[in-house]
């Protein structure tokens, strides 16, 4: 069975100040119906980006290179009403900041039978009805007064729910979610994540999750992309990143976040601060922070390999560190000291 | 509620008040603070009767989330809204009422001063960072020539920032570097307390490190109190001492970090501590109780 959408050597260039620069390079992955992909990484890493090019959502002058395949169709050449189509029933998008993605002028009633009544022509009557019943579906039970409300009379968490019924409108094979809960409490990001992860199995959608979380990534996605500068870093299954990283970024990153069992002295901090692609110089693009970089790391870009069944990473030194990734980083300094 | 859990704050007295300073006078002590917004019908309290003290060179955390009320508590304590009820000593003296004429208010601004989370619109963007951290230090110190900018380089340095840096203009640094501005700028006027307001939430998680350990340090090395908002129990349980917990407005639990993450009395600190998503975790099993 072939896969419900698979990226190809995806690569990205916007034009900056006149200049085409690279904010995407060599992005492949597949994702099948009913499973969860996690994107993760940190500013300039392209996660929002890969998403944007997926929905085509990229800004005007972008160039790509490369191949996306929704359903055996090629993203990339979807034009006018078959690109509408793909947007509007097979992928939903939801965002970080649902105040942002509202009218704050429209009522929620509006904004949720607004695609019903205008690309599936249904009466408004009708609209609302399906509308109080998606509501339903994301834990919302006063349906009928909340269609009537503006979204500034909702609570982040709400409006996020609203934002997810509007989404689940089309039943979409595929969720693009460019980190839907990290403006929301914990408690709430709980609740939303359960909403999710239950109306996926029973639709059977895909979901590419994207957060700077490892942490939810693992707990809720089946494999987990790591991304730095634009390039993935890391492919495995979720349950195996925290104990068997692949890269020496994802172990960094897991060992700067301070833990809430203990507390210790210093946290292990990468140096230096996350760099889009562009910025990077030759070679591996975290070279400059890495505690395991050599002198061949920087000198060309390693390629993005297999290591193991399912396994893939961007590290030249991948095998050889393999285990020794997460030991704390006096031992490394000792050997750069010998 | 008939707990008998000395740390629930229903059951507190004063002596079992774990937040309380170890022997001494406590830099900061609030009693009781109240703030409502609004009258009659539509009068909604924001602060609930909150109690607590920070020690001299200690650390206390404020975890609670969105209207909990924690944000309200920060801004009474550096005087940007005044209490409805309630006292807040810093430094042994009276500071309830916030400060009108200029001399308080610049006195208020040697004892405490605050960091807010975001650190794109906390900066003024024509303002170049040297200036900005010098502007602070001639208003309190009345330095000027190169003394000033020598303290504003020594401020700099205490923060990780070039001189290159302190040239430059905020939209020329990165969120973590701007945040090392807006930390100096706060420091700059020597204040005894340091609060801050989800500091490092917008931040990457490397450069969230970082400045966690570069508080840590400047905690260390010139003794300034830490009240430390946030949201996130990971962050609090490396950087404070004590903390308190709360929600809608009020206190439920307070004591040791340790003892308040380790072993949670109250069922919301039970709740938020098992919301933060960890390994074998499924989302939504801890049905919110919501009251």
């Amino acid at each position: 069975m072939s896969a419900l959408l698979e990226v190809d050597g995806l690569s990205v260039e916007l034009p900056v100040a006149g200049e085409y620069r690279t904010v995407l390079q060599d992005v492949s992955f597949s994702l099948d119906a009913g499973q969860t992909l996690g994107l993760v990484g940190e500013s300039g890493s392209g996660k929002s980006m890969t998403v944007r090019s997926i929905a085509q959502l990229l800004p005007p002058g972008a160039r790509t290179s490369g191949s996306i395949t929704f359903d055996g169709a090629s993203v990339l050449d979807l034009r006018g009403d078959a690109l509408r189509k793909f947007r509007s029933r097979d992928v939903s998008m939801i965002f970080q900041d649902p105040r942002a993605h509202t009218n704050p002028v429209r009522r929620i009633g509006d904004f949720l039978t607004e695609a019903m009544r205008v690309n599936g022509r249904v009466p408004r009557r009708e609209a609302e009805r399906r509308a109080v019943e998606l509501l339903a579906e994301v834990g919302i039970h006063d349906g009928e007064r909340r269609l009537r409300q503006y979204p500034h009379e909702l609570s982040g968490g709400l409006l996020q729910r609203v934002m997810i019924a509007a989404s689940l409108a089309v039943k979409p094979r595929l969720i693009l979610a460019d980190e839907p809960t990290t403006a929301l409490d914990v408690t709430t990001q709980s609740e939303v994540m359960a909403i999710l992860a239950r109306l996926q199995r029973e639709y059977g959608m895909a979901m590419l999750f994207i957060t700077h979380d490892l942490e939810l990534a693992a707990a809720v996605c089946d494999e987990t992309v790591v991304m730095y500068a634009g390039a993935m870093v890391e492919h495995q299954a979720s349950s195996r990143l925290h104990t068997d990283p692949l890269h020496p970024y994802s172990a960094a990153l897991m060992q700067a976040r301070p833990e809430i069992e203990r507390r210790v002295p210093r946290l292990p901090a990468i140096p230096g601060h996350p760099t889009s692609a562009f910025e990077t110089p030759d070679g591996c693009a975290f070279a400059p922070r890495c505690r395991f970089a050599e002198d061949a790391c920087r000198a060309a870009l390693p390629a993005f390999e297999r290591v193991g069944d399912g396994e893939y990473s961007r590290c030249r030194r991948a095998e050889e560190l393999r285990g020794q990734l997460l030991v704390p980083a006096v031992v490394s300094h000792e050997e750069v000291v010998r | 509620m008939s707990s008998t859990a000395g740390r629930r704050a229903d059951a507190r007295t004063d002596s079992e008040r774990t937040t309380a300073a170890p022997g001494g006078v406590p830099i900061l002590a609030v009693d009781g603070l109240r703030k409502t917004f609004g009258r009659g019908r539509k009068e909604a309290v924001a602060v609930d009767g909150v109690s607590f003290e920070l020690a001299a060179g200690g650390s206390l955390g404020i975890v609670g989330e969105s209207g909990s009320g924690k944000t309200t508590t920060a801004r009474m304590l550096i005087g940007l809204e005044q209490p409805t009820a309630g006292r807040i000593v810093l430094d042994g003296a009276d500071h309830t009422r916030p400060a009108r004429r200029i001399r308080d208010l610049r006195a208020r601004g040697r004892l405490i001063q605050i960091v807010f989370q975001d650190p794109y619109t906390s900066l003024d963007r024509r303002q170049k960072i040297g200036d900005c951290l010098g502007e602070v230090v001639r208003l309190h110190f009345g330095l000027s020539g190169s003394a000033l900018d020598a303290r504003v380089r020594e401020l700099g340095e205490l923060v990780g920032l070039h001189d290159r840096q302190l040239r430059a203009l905020p939209r020329e640094l990165s969120g973590g570097q701007r945040q090392r501005v807006a930390i100096a700028r706060a420091l700059a006027a020597e204040p005894k307390i340091l609060i801050l307001d989800e500091a490092v939430s917008a931040l990457d998680v490397s450069i969230q490190a970082q400045i966690l350990n570069l508080l840590a340090d400047i905690r260390e090395q010139r003794g300034v109190s830490y009240v430390f908002i946030s949201h996130d129990l990971a962050v609090i349980r490396q950087i404070t001492d004590t903390a308190i917990v709360m929600r809608h407005g009020r206190v439920v639990e307070q004591g040791q970090t340790a003892d308040v993450l380790d072993s949670p009395q109250d069922p919301y600190t039970r709740l938020l501590r098992d919301s933060v998503p960890h390994a074998g975790w499924r989302p939504g099993a801890d049905a919110l109780v919501t009251s």
